[in-house]
């Protein structure tokens, strides 16, 4: 084609380039500060009008050397650290920690023991849940749903600062035992929490699991088949949400979970909806647990034995007994603790989130040679791009969320 | 008392029969093999075959300081049965001066990511990876900072970060 005009004459404006539908695209960045990241991870979305066409995830703004750091602290050091991968429920993650050096040392905990870091493990699964599928709604629009859930937390927190005077970051854990015994306290505040909730959680069911909205916002959206769960290394409510029937308290009990009956919560559906319903039927369920094994908690000692050389002995038996002044002093001596073997071991528990296990190598030292921390989030923020293509920009708040993505423990 | 998990010699003893002799070892009731590099690949994609579909996690562990360590990095890749809930370690030892191993992301596509975080952090190689980026560490860094010889407190690079201003943004 040519133009004519009077002033130049006659134009060929020539070939021209052509304009390709990729060309159109818009560039968005989502994050690394915006309020429904939750925390500071970033998004390069690639959008056509308002359809995600891909999206790009960024991590590593929160990276601070965690497993750096687990080489040069001592086993029992450590876990206050781990308090701060997943912040939601750091009793899970102290949990998983000790577990993994436990399982290194060949250590057996006593019942006592096994049955607390069960409860408070169930408790921090609640917790987390009751946040994950909060967010959800609040990100959805649904604003009393999120402070229905967060009351409730702040009734856990309240029963993790009786129990070891710590709200937030607890660190109780301690190798072959926890730092405090339960005291009648903690159990009548677990004993009403047993009570009250399932009232709250009923309101919240009530609220949200039939609302219009939030249905339509949440079913279909980021649907993960079950082959693709597998072959992406999804696990915990993901998973399940997606019909992977893996659960690591059923599949390779730990703690006291071979004691305790309950049920493992899946959906077929593996939807946005169907992690929110997976999310609150395993908030159920844990609650169960917490109240078998607060009932049927075993009397007897809480760390394991003086013999042992692993966990603090008493004051008592401290200032009453040779052995134990003998034990308290060999642990408090740097290279007379434990001991440790030249070898590597992992182990995994069934965090909220997945499968939080820990790679643990020892040389003999009394830390970890390395300390490999298997974050859950990590693969299931990978995955997320697959989730989000050909959905809409307002759909990737919902799918962010129900993937519960904490970038502490992304980025460690 | 601690669980056991499955058995599975049936697995090894294949194993052995299709590819050879391998090293194997038991602890805590977790079995280890150590397979030869050149064949990671071929090994790791016959353990999905029969039946080892999830991969828990890549890994690495740099033996610099480690007493009797023969080789400098040894890779952990942690396979587990959604089915049977069999678990397997595999390690694959590598060496300096350019540790190199091939990808499994044509497998299982979680290696993605936990191979390019090992990138990251150990300088591993990954050979035939999609997209071998730095993970955490942002792309100016150059060192491997979870390496043995890499200093607890850094070695000052953080000072050197390119400062980006407004009007450069």
């Amino acid at each position: 084609m040519s133009i004519a005009s009077p002033e130049y004459g006659t134009i060929d404006p020539g070939p021209g380039p052509a304009a390709r539908s990729e060309d159109y695209l818009w560039t968005l960045n989502f994050g690394p500060q915006h309020p429904a990241t939750h925390t500071t991870l970033r998004l390069v979305l690639k959008l056509e009008g308002e359809r995600v066409v891909d999206a790009l995830p960024e991590m590593g703004y929160l990276h601070s050397g965690f497993e750096k750091i687990g080489e040069h602290l001592t086993f029992n050091q450590y876990v206050t650290v781990t308090d701060r991968m997943n912040y939601i429920s750091p009793m899970a993650n102290n949990v998983a920690w000790h577990h993994a050096v436990e399982t290194l040392l060949g250590i057996e905990l006593t019942p006592r023991c096994s049955y607390i870091r069960t409860i408070i493990a169930e408790l921090a699964r609640i917790s987390d849940h009751l946040l994950c599928n909060g967010a959800v709604g609040l990100d959805t629009g649904a604003f009393t749903f999120f402070l229905y859930g967060f009351y409730q937390r702040e009734v856990i927190y309240d029963i993790f600062e009786t129990l070891c005077g710590a709200r937030f970051t607890n660190s109780y854990t301690r190798v072959g035992g926890v730092s405090q015994d339960f005291t009648p306290l903690v159990i009548e505040k677990i004993r009403t929490f047993v009570k009250t909730f399932p009232k709250t959680l009923d309101d919240m069911e009530r609220l949200l699991t039939r609302n219009r909205i939030f249905v339509d916002r949440t079913k279909g959206v980021g649907v993960l088949t079950k082959e693709e769960a597998i072959n992406r290394g999804a696990t915990g409510p993901v998973a399940r949400a997606s019909g992977v029937t893996r659960d690591l308290r059923k599949d390779e009990p730990y703690l006291a979970y071979a004691d305790l009956q309950f049920q493992v919560c899946c959906a077929s559906a593996g939807d946005c909806y169907a992690r929110y319903l997976v999310r609150m039927q395993e908030m159920r369920e844990s609650l169960r647990i917490v109240a078998q094994a607060l009932e049927n908690l075993p009397a007897g000692p809480v760390n394991v034995g003086i013999d042992q050389r692993t966990a603090l002995p008493t004051k008592k038996q401290v200032y009453s007994t040779i052995e134990g002044t003998i034990s308290h002093f060999e642990l408090s001596m740097s290279n007379r603790g434990f001991e440790v073997p030249n070898e590597e071991s992992y182990a995994a528990i069934e965090a909220p989130n997945g499968e939080l296990g820990f790679y643990v190598a020892g040389d003999g030292g009394e830390s970890a040679y390395r300390a490999r921390c298997r974050p859950p989030a990590l693969l299931h923020f990978a995955m997320f791009p697959h989730l989000i293509r050909g959905h809409t920009l307002s759909d990737v708040v919902a799918v962010l969320g129900s993937l519960n993505i904490i970038a502490a423990e992304l980025d460690r | 008392m601690p669980f056991t998990p499955p058995p599975i010699d049936d697995i090894l003893a294949a194993l052995a029969e299709r590819f050879g002799p391998v090293e194997s070892s038991v602890f805590r009731g977790q079995t280890r093999i150590v397979v030869p590099e050149e064949r990671s690949l071929e090994t790791l994609g016959w353990l999905k075959g029969r039946g080892f579909d999830l991969l828990v996690d890549v890994t690495c562990v740099d033996y610099l300081e480690y007493p009797d360590a023969k080789h400098r990095y040894g890779l952990v890749y942690l396979l587990a049965s959604t089915a049977t809930n069999q678990r397997l370690t595999v390690r694959v030892f590598v060496d300096d001066p350019r540790p190199t191993v091939r990808s499994v992301v044509p497998l299982w596509e979680a290696a993605n990511w936990l191979e390019r975080e090992v990138w990251d952090m150990f300088g591993i190689h990954f050979e035939g990876h999609p997209d071998l980026r730095r993970l955490l560490m942002p792309e100016e860094f150059t060192a491997h900072p979870l390496r043995k010889d890499y200093p607890l407190q850094g070695r000052g690079e953080r000072h050197n970060f390119p400062v980006i201003t407004r009007d450069h943004s």
